[in-house]
Formats: C-alpha cells, sequence, structure tokens
C-alpha cells in the first residue's frame, strides 16, 4: 500500500497543481464580481447565450454522430484485418494527427474557399460558370466537416482497440447458431464494442463542443459557437473572466450531462441485446 | 444400431490456401446419427473438412450434400449443423443462460420454451443453478459445457467439434470423453469430432477417418482401424508399431529378416515387396534357443501396466511391450504367431515410420500438446 501511494504522489501533485486548483480558480471567477465579492449575476447573465450553447451541442453531436457512423465499419474492417495489414491502416489512420492541427484545418479553408480548389474545379469542368461559386466555407456544414475531419481519429482507434480483441470464432459462433450479418452486429459486436463507442463518443464530442479555432477558420464571423464565446471573453477589448469563467463552467455541466445520457443509453442498449 | 441413412457427402472437395494445397480430393459419407472422428496430425486438413460441413471455409471445387441437396452456396447461419468450437467462443458479454438461449433468441423462438430448453440443456451438461453466472468466472470445462449446451439447445442435426477437449487436461479430459459419448448416444445425433488424440478417437468413435496432407488415409471402425491399417501411416499414427520390410511369396506366406512367417493376409502379387506390421503388445518373449527371431535389449522404460522394451533386430529397433522385465543387454528370443503379423502394401509413407532407432525424439514430439495447439492456432488464422 504504502508502495503505490509513493508512486502515486507525483500523479497527486500534478493533478493538485494544474487541475484541482485552476478548477477552484475558474470557480471562483464564476462566483465573483470585478470587486472579489460573491454573486449570482454572472449566471443569470448566461441567459443570452442559450441559442450559442444550443449551436454547439447541436454541431458537436452532428459531427459526433457522423464520426461513429463512419468509424464504426473503419474500426471493425481494421480490426478484421491481419497482421501487416492492419498495422498499416492505424498507422494511415493516425498520419493525419501528427500534422498541425492549424495547417490541417487552413488546408481545408484553401479548398472550400469562394476562389478555392473545389470552386475552381467546378468551374473548370463546367458546372458552375465564370465567377460563379458554391458557397463552401462560412456555412455550419463547414464547420461539421472540419470537426469530423479532425476528430474521426478519436473515434477510430477506441472503437479499433475494442473491436481487435472480439475473437473471430465468437463472430462465427453467433454464425454459427443462425444469426444473419444484422443480428451478428447487434448481438455480439456492437454490446461488445460498446466501450470503445462510449469513450470515442466522449472523445469527440467534448473537444467538438467546445472548439473555437474550427469556428474561426470554417465558419466565418456569423456563426459564433461556445468556443468562440469563451475566447472573446478572456482576449481583446470586451474581455470579462468572470463571464468567461461561468461560460466555461455551465459548458462543462451541460457536457457532463450529456455524457451522462449517453451513459444511460448505452446501459440500456447493453440490458436489450442481453 | 445405427440407421445407414446418409446425412452428409462431401464429393472431390480441393482446397487450397495461399498456394498450399490443404485438401485434395476429399470424398467422405457420414450417415446420420454416427459418432465420425476426423483424426490426423495438425496441418492435416481436419479442421478445415469441419469447417467447411460448418460453412465457414468454401471450397475451392467440389460439393457439400446434406440430406442429398447440395449446401455449398448456404451461408452458415442457415445450416443444420452446430460447431463447437475449439476455445468455445461463448460470448463474453452474456451470462451462462444467455448464452445457452442465444440461438433460440435469434430465431425468435417464445420465452417459455426458451426457459425450458435452458433449463432442460444445463441439466444434461450438468449445469444447474448456473443460469446467471458470469463466463469469466467458468473454468475451464464448466465454459466448455456451456458451449456444449449452447450448440444442442439450438436442436441441430449434426454437431462439429474442433478439438473440444484440447485445453482441458487429462483428468477433465476422460470424463469429458464419455460425458460427449452419452450426450450423442442419449441424443441420437450426429458428431462429428476432430482430434489429434489417437486414443480419444479410438474410444469415443463408430467411425474414424485418418488424415494426412489433405487426404483420406482410411476409414473404418476404430478396431479396424488398429487392427488392420491400410498404410505405415495409419499404423504409425494409431498405436505404437514396428514396420519392417517384407516379401509377400504367396497367399498366407511372408518373408521378413530372411525368415518365412505364415501369416492371415491374401491378395497380393506374388513375391510383392510389402510393409509388415507387428504390434507392440502382440509380441511374445521367449528364452533366445526357441525364438523365430534373436535380439538384444537396448533400452527399457517402465510404463506402469507394462515395460516398453526396445530390441535391436540385425540393427532394425524394435518396440516390445511386456509384463516382464528384461534387463537391457540381455538376449531375447521371439515368437510372431500367424495373427500377430499384419500386412500393408507399399505407399508413399513406407520406410517413413516403425523402427524405434530415433525413438525417443519421435515421443517428445507427439508428447506435447503445446506444439499441436499453437500449430492448429496458426493454421485456423489462415484459413
Amino acid at each position: 500500500m504504502m508502495r503505490s501511494k509513493t508512486a502515486a504522489a507525483p500523479f497527486a501533485l500534478w493533478m493538485t497543481l494544474f487541475t484541482v486548483i485552476p478548477l477552484g480558480i475558474v470557480l471562483w471567477f464564476a462566483f465573483t464580481d470585478e470587486q472579489g465579492q460573491f454573486t449570482l449575476s454572472n449566471l443569470s447573465s448566461i441567459g443570452e447565450y442559450a441559442g450559442t450553447f444550443g449551436l454547439s451541442i447541436f454541431l458537436g453531436a452532428i459531427a459526433t454522430v457522423i464520426c461513429l457512423v463512419l468509424a464504426f465499419p473503419l474500426a471493425f474492417t481494421i480490426s478484421r484485418a491481419k497482421g501487416r495489414k492492419q498495422q498499416t491502416m492505424v498507422m494511415i489512420i493516425m498520419l493525419p494527427m501528427w500534422m498541425n492541427f492549424l495547417l490541417r484545418t487552413y488546408a481545408w479553408m484553401s479548398l472550400l474557399e469562394n476562389n478555392g480548389f473545389i470552386n475552381q474545379f467546378l468551374r473548370v469542368i463546367g458546372v458552375l460558370a465564370d465567377g460563379q461559386s458554391v458557397s463552401l466555407i462560412n456555412t455550419n456544414g463547414a464547420i461539421v466537416l472540419g470537426m469530423v475531419y479532425n476528430f474521426l481519429p478519436f473515434m477510430v482507434l477506441p472503437l479499433y482497440s475494442v473491436m481487435v480483441k472480439i475473437d473471430n470464432s465468437v463472430i462465427e459462433a453467433a454464425q454459427d447458431l443462425g444469426s444473419n450479418v444484422f443480428q451478428v452486429f447487434g448481438r455480439v459486436v456492437l454490446p461488445l464494442s460498446l466501450p470503445g463507442m462510449l469513450s470515442g463518443i466522449t472523445m469527440v464530442f467534448v473537444p467538438a463542443v467546445s472548439t473555437f479555432v474550427i469556428t474561426k477558420l470554417l465558419g466565418g464571423s456569423k456563426t459564433l459557437m461556445i468556443g468562440d464565446a469563451i475566447e472573446t471573453m478572456f482576449i481583446g477589448q470586451g474581455a470579462n473572466y468572470h463571464v468567461g469563467a461561468t461560460l466555461s463552467l455551465v459548458l462543462m455541466v451541460l457536457i457532463l450531462v450529456c455524457m451522462a445520457i449517453t451513459g444511460m443509453v448505452d446501459k440500456e442498449g447493453e440490458g436489450d441485446a442481453a | 444400431m445405427q440407421t445407414t441413412k446418409e446425412i452428409i457427402k462431401l464429393k472431390d472437395i480441393t482446397v487450397s490456401s495461399d498456394g498450399e494445397q490443404v485438401l485434395s480430393g476429399l470424398d467422405l459419407n457420414i450417415s446420420d446419427g454416427e459418432f465420425v472422428t476426423l483424426l490426423g496430425p495438425s496441418g492435416c486438413g481436419k479442421t478445415t473438412t469441419l469447417r467447411i460441413i460448418g460453412g465457414f471455409v468454401t471450397p475451392d471445387s467440389g460439393s457439400v450434400f446434406f440430406d442429398g441437396k447440395d449446401m455449398a452456396k448456404l451461408p452458415p447461419y442457415k445450416r443444420p449443423v452446430n460447431t463447437i468450437f475449439q476455445r468455445y467462443a461463448l460470448f463474453p458479454h452474456l451470462n451462462v443462460q444467455d448464452n445457452v438461449a442465444f440461438g433460440m433468441r435469434v430465431q425468435g423462438k417464445k420465452k417459455t420454451e426458451i426457459r425450458e430448453t435452458v433449463d432442460r440443456m444445463l441439466k444434461l451438461v450438468n449445469l444447474v443453478g448456473f443460469n446467471e453466472r458470469r463466463i469469466d468466472t467458468l473454468s475451464g470445462g464448466q465454459q466448455q459445457r456451456v458451449a456444449i449446451a449452447r450448440a444442442l439447445a439450438n436442436n441441430p442435426r449434426v454437431l462439429l467439434l474442433d478439438e473440444p477437449l484440447a485445453a482441458l487436461d487429462l483428468k477433465l479430459r476422460k470424463d469429458m470423453q464419455a460425458e460427449l459419448k452419452n450426450i450423442q448416444k442419449s441424443l441420437g445425433i450426429t458428431f462429428i469430432y476432430v482430434t489429434h488424440d489417437q486414443e480419444e478417437a479410438l474410444s469415443m468413435s463408430d467411425t474414424v477417418v485418418v488424415m494426412d496432407a489433405g487426404r483420406i488415409q482410411q476409414i473404418g471402425t476404430p478396431q479396424d482401424i488398429y487392427n488392420e491399417p491400410k498404410n505405415a501411416f495409419v499404423a504409425d499414427f494409431i498405436g505404437e508399431s514396428n514396420i519392417l520390410d517384407g516379401i509377400m511369396h504367396e497367399d498366407y506366406l511372408v518373408e521378413f529378416f530372411g525368415r518365412k512367417f505364415p501369416c492371415l493376409d491374401t491378395g497380393f502379387d506374388k513375391d510383392e515387396p510389402v510393409d509388415v506390421v507387428i504390434r507392440p503388445e502382440d509380441i511374445d518373449i521367449v528364452p533366445a534357443n526357441q525364438g523365430h527371431l534373436t535380439g538384444t535389449v537396448t533400452a527399457v522404460t517402465f510404463k506402469g501396466v507394462h515395460f516398453e522394451t526396445i530390441v535391436d533386430f540385425k540393427g532394425f529397433k524394435w518396440m516390445i511391450q511386456t509384463t516382464d522385465y528384461y534387463p537391457v543387454d540381455s538376449i531375447i528370443g521371439i515368437v510372431l504367431n500367424p495373427e500377430d503379423i499384419h500386412i500393408m502394401k507399399k505407399s508413399e509413407y513406407s520406410d517413413m515410420f516403425g523402427d524405434y532407432s530415433s525413438y525417443s525424439d519421435e515421443f517428445d514430439e507427439l508428447g506435447n500438446p503445446e506444439v499441436d495447439l499453437t500449430e492448429d492456432t496458426a493454421a485456423e488464422v489462415e484459413e
């Protein structure tokens, strides 16, 4: 016991310094005014951000669902591939993650712009007339695209790591006992992949909801997500740490609620399958 | 006892994987209600044969008939067979009763019927009261029983068993052998059983199919296979055998070691070269001056029931199983009666087996279950 406590000490120190204390500071800012007096006025001013919160959760949820739908068959295919092929496929999934996040998002900008690659291409092949363009950038669609592109590996990898442990003979046993493809999926693969699904959803949804870079670069100035709202509270002229801290806090609570709901749905699903 | 109605027929099955021939021109007929064992060393194609019947491997050519109907196009889930997999393949997210109920749920059976069948199956495999237990809390033997119950709950016409006892220890394996045989008898369904353990094959089966190198070497009852092996491979793989070169001069007369012996075999050409099989337990030891042949004992191993005595006859080492102890270097004589001598046609396996000069090495290889297990797994992955 002593040994494991000693070993955990650096971690405990780290957590205290960089998680517990900062969280305390956020709390302190959220419930005080400029004079350092306790107040709930920050919290009551959050109401005007309801739309922003709603949009963030909406776009984050759509991106998460798209990631899940794309990642599930992909991860399953990778998990069934053989040795070297499997390693190569995992590499290819991880490859974009080794490139800078900003760079990747800028790349999408140059693809989606009104004079970007896609519009130019459409003009060349004659789908669009000269001077015409399809508005791709600065839309909610572009934001979701950016989220899916950037966060897809975070869905694929946890799913893959769970699926790779599913023994092929278990799938064969399900077929042997009379399950068609859909029954094998619903009664064996899906329930056995649930832990990976849950951590994948968390790893995509949380950064997607709170992103501000993707919104800024691909969503233009008109779409404001909660990440952008928080950013403006800490940087520039209208900065207000107290409102910013409150927004962060509310976002955290909302995400926790969303995760709790996901967890409950998953548990029910498990009960169904069993 | 047995109905002779044919339930499964494999015709001219050929399978290759990565350019290697796994099965070549395999023909096999299986009767309804029979306990058939596919026996052979790892890589002989026995598991592939089973997987073809189960629908998990599609042969390159040839056909599979069930009740006279071609099954080639049927996917595994539509076949009236169920499989017990080598490592059980239980569903880790389901408890015992949900594992057993899996097949019936998929088929949409009624809840009351499912509950009744689950209880009946758990009773059959001696797991009453284990309904709610999680799979990972069960021992290997118990998991094996759940796998049996799960497969039988689907009421299959044919049960396929892929080395089901390979992972169990010896004592448990013996018990499960008897139990499986009882289940098969009481339910009257066809069992197709794959094993590399010849003793298991002999003690459980109605029919043994000995396989090697993707071909069937011999099909017969356990007694036939043991007493009348068709070639040197079968003679060596099933039990212990001394295999010598001989010449069949005429019916009932064979010559080996420069001496003519009367035997019971007929139907060979005049002076045809043959393989002569003499089982170690059939040899009678007599004082040196009274024997047909005289040899020197080179090694003795006590095996409990008998002594395994290696005897050198003119440079060719025989194994003799005897209840009497003859020390190393003693000179003994042996007597061979006509019924002790079995004659086989020459085959590709001649001269490969039957000399006990390198006895200890061979024993190590055969006696190590780990070797077979890992090789079989590798073969499975390749498929």
